[in-house]
């Protein structure tokens, strides 16, 4: 290395100079689009409900958020948790449970209390799960959420099968009426940007890329001396954090917490939307999260209603079979192979 | 009447006995688990869909065809082990270079196409099975009254189990699996056809999850939900056996039954959380499981 350099001319400096300088520019060029490429993608947002139902627009960014943090674990730490639903739930159950008891507090208070809940819970589940790697963490967690599904049936507070009903939005600061759906979607849109930009900014991080590097290859990462099991823990923290993030604001837009959203079904849910979407891809979670919620509605009110869950099977196994990169991950390839 | 710590003794073996078949079932299942893991590396999900389509084609070939119990014992397994194969040959071989959690959310796929699709024919309440005639009625045993069907089911189940541990640890078809399971590719090197084995392996964890539903189907009713609730125990108990061992599988099995069965006497509220909260304790104490070698 360091006969390479002394053989190097001063001309050849200059010209390698050059070229990173250039590479820079190319990097602040792409960032640039892809900063503009967001802009107008919340800008659609703003306006979208003008034209689409608000709660229905609502429920998928509660659902985009649930996957992409659920994506965060999958994609860049590569751990596939089975038991997301209960972090879910737990953020559901307690703002509800909140919001209900203490009439008058405020609606951010009340989901930041559920946020808090799923943080502690996932921390849990963290240090039982991360002793067990590849399947036996899926089976852990899996396991784990349905003990939290019993306890949610039987404690006191849940209201058992019929779960917490009428949950009051409350005020937002204790001043915005959260009642109306258009002042309501958007903070929920609010959420749903500080959610992303949280997970947007982890990826990037140098915490992020340890991250990939466990995810590709963790003896070696171990070798060089990270800490595998805190980071492992640390990033099921955050997916859990902000899946309870999800989960509470759900609850405020429903008015509703019930065991469907803590039942192992949910759990698969949210795995087949980052799947579909594309795994470890930013945007795909977003993408899965939007045709699984438009396809279950729409299918609820045609013929094929019962067929629901037949019909995410199949793409479930469609999925793995022929379209493992998910829509995402084809798109960019597609531009990748044509535009370059 | 005989009291132990405030419960009548009647009661107590009731339960034990209640615990025992559960257990005869998670060990039936979890077996299954084991020896389809160790081979093809992946994670059944789709072993309740399977232990269903069990109970579901005895229901349906005593309603539609007059097959009575014994010959669905037969039948039912060798049919679902047949479709188990053309899952395997089918489905699971495309994927079998891949990441093995694929293998987990391709079974969990089909688990969701098996179980709405049963869902959407049969509804959600299901159908009781009629006991079969010979293990009707039961005996008392001077401690505690022992209906004749759960003992033939313990007895069935244990069968099975001690067959399939003979099978695997002291047969030639055996040793040719222990042998795969450690490295396929000498196996394949020494011209053994390890994708026929693989095949069969599938097909014969299916078959005892099969087994496994007709031998539940005339105690709880045979509904297109019954495997999947059950699948998630199972898997908390392979957590705590670990999928090292064949005996291990069986043994954890009915313990964590009987456990359950104990829970259920003294403190009913846990009964349904008891074995997550062993596989907690066995996650803290001992990760890799009772029974288990870390991978």
């Amino acid at each position: 290395m360091s006969t390479q350099q002394s053989v190097q001319t001063p001309s050849m400096h200059a010209s390698l100079q050059v070229k990173a300088n250039a590479e820079r520019e190319r990097r602040r060029a792409a960032r640039r689009r892809q900063h503009i490429f967001y802009l107008v993608l919340l800008g659609l947002a703003m306006v979208a409900p003008l034209m689409v139902y608000p709660v229905f627009l609502m429920k998928l960014l509660c659902f985009a958020l649930f996957a992409c943090a659920f994506n965060l674990l999958l994609g860049y730490a590569g751990l596939l948790s089975f038991g997301h639903a209960a972090f879910f739930a737990c953020g559901g159950y307690i703002t509800g449970y909140m919001l209900s008891t203490y009439t008058g507090l405020s609606t951010e208070l009340g989901i930041v209390a559920g946020t808090l809940a799923s943080t502690v819970l996932g921390f849990v589940f963290g240090v039982l799960a991360i002793r067990r790697q590849g399947i036996y963490f899926a089976m852990i967690t899996l396991a784990l959420a349905q003990m939290v599904f019993f306890v949610f049936v039987q404690a006191p507070f849940t209201g058992g099968e019929n779960g917490l009903q009428g949950v009051p939005r409350g005020h937002l600061f204790g001043l915005f009426d959260m009642q109306n759906n258009m002042s309501l979607y958007y903070f929920v849109l609010a959420v749903f940007v500080l959610g992303f930009v949280i997970i947007q900014r982890t990826i990037h991080s140098p915490y992020g890329q340890v991250l990939k590097a466990i995810r590709e290859n963790e003896p070696r990462a171990i070798s060089l001396g990270y800490n595998v099991d805190a980071h492992k823990l640390l990033a099921f923290v955050i997916s859990a954090a902000l899946t309870g993030l999800a989960g509470s604001t759900k609850t405020v837009v429903f008015q509703l917490a019930s065991l469907t959203d803590a039942h192992w079904h949910m759990s698969g849910e949210v795995i087949l939307m980052t799947l579909l979407g594309g795994v470890g891809t930013i945007l795909g979670p977003v993408v899965g999260a939007t045709v699984v919620v438009t396809l279950q509605s729409s299918l609820s009110n045609g013929p094929l209603g019962e067929w629901v869950h037949v019909i995410l099977g199949v793409i479930f196994v469609a999925c793995v079979l022929l379209f493992r990169a998910g829509l995402v991950g084809w798109v960019e390839k597609l531009i990748k192979r044509n535009f370059k | 009447m005989t009291l132990v710590f405030g419960v009548p003794l009647s009661v107590l073996f009731g339960q034990l006995l209640l615990g025992l078949i559960n257990g005869s079932f998670y060990a039936l299942l979890s077996l299954g688990l084991a020896i389809i893991f160790g081979l093809l590396r992946i994670i059944n999900f789709a072993h309740g869909a399977q232990y269903m389509l069990g109970a579901f084609a005895a229901f349906l070939g005593l309603n539609y065809l007059g097959i009575d119990y014994w010959l669905a014992l037969l039948l039912s397994p060798l049919l679902i082990g047949l479709l188990g194969m053309g899952i395997e040959r089918g489905l699971l071989r495309r994927i079998a270079g891949e990441d093995h959690l694929y293998g987990l959310l391709l079974t969990f796929g089909l688990a969701l196409i098996l179980e709405g699709s049963f869902v959407k024919l049969f509804g959600v309440s299901g159908s009781p099975y009629p006991m079969p005639e010979l293990l009707k009625g039961g005996h008392n045993l001077g401690f505690m009254f022992l209906p004749t069907y759960r003992g033939w089911v313990i007895v069935a189940a244990l069968t099975v189990c001690f067959a399939t541990w003979y099978m695997i640890e002291r047969t030639r078809l055996g040793s040719y699996l222990r042998a795969g399971t450690e490295n396929p590719k000498l196996m394949q090197a020494f011209g053994i056809n390890v994708p026929l084995l693989i095949t069969l392996t599938y097909g014969y964890g299916v078959a005892l999850a099969a087994f496994a539903g007709v031998l539940a189907a005339p105690i709880y009713a045979v509904t297109p939900g019954m495997g999947s609730n059950l699948l998630i125990v199972v898997f908390a108990v392979v957590v705590i056996g670990g999928m090292g061992s064949i005996m291990g599988a069986i043994v954890t099995g009915l313990a964590m039954g009987l456990i359950e069965g104990l829970t259920k006497v003294f403190y009913p509220e846990a009964a349904n959380t008891v074995i997550f909260v062993i596989m907690v304790l066995v996650l803290l104490m001992r990760p890799a499981g009772l029974f288990g070698k870390e991978a």
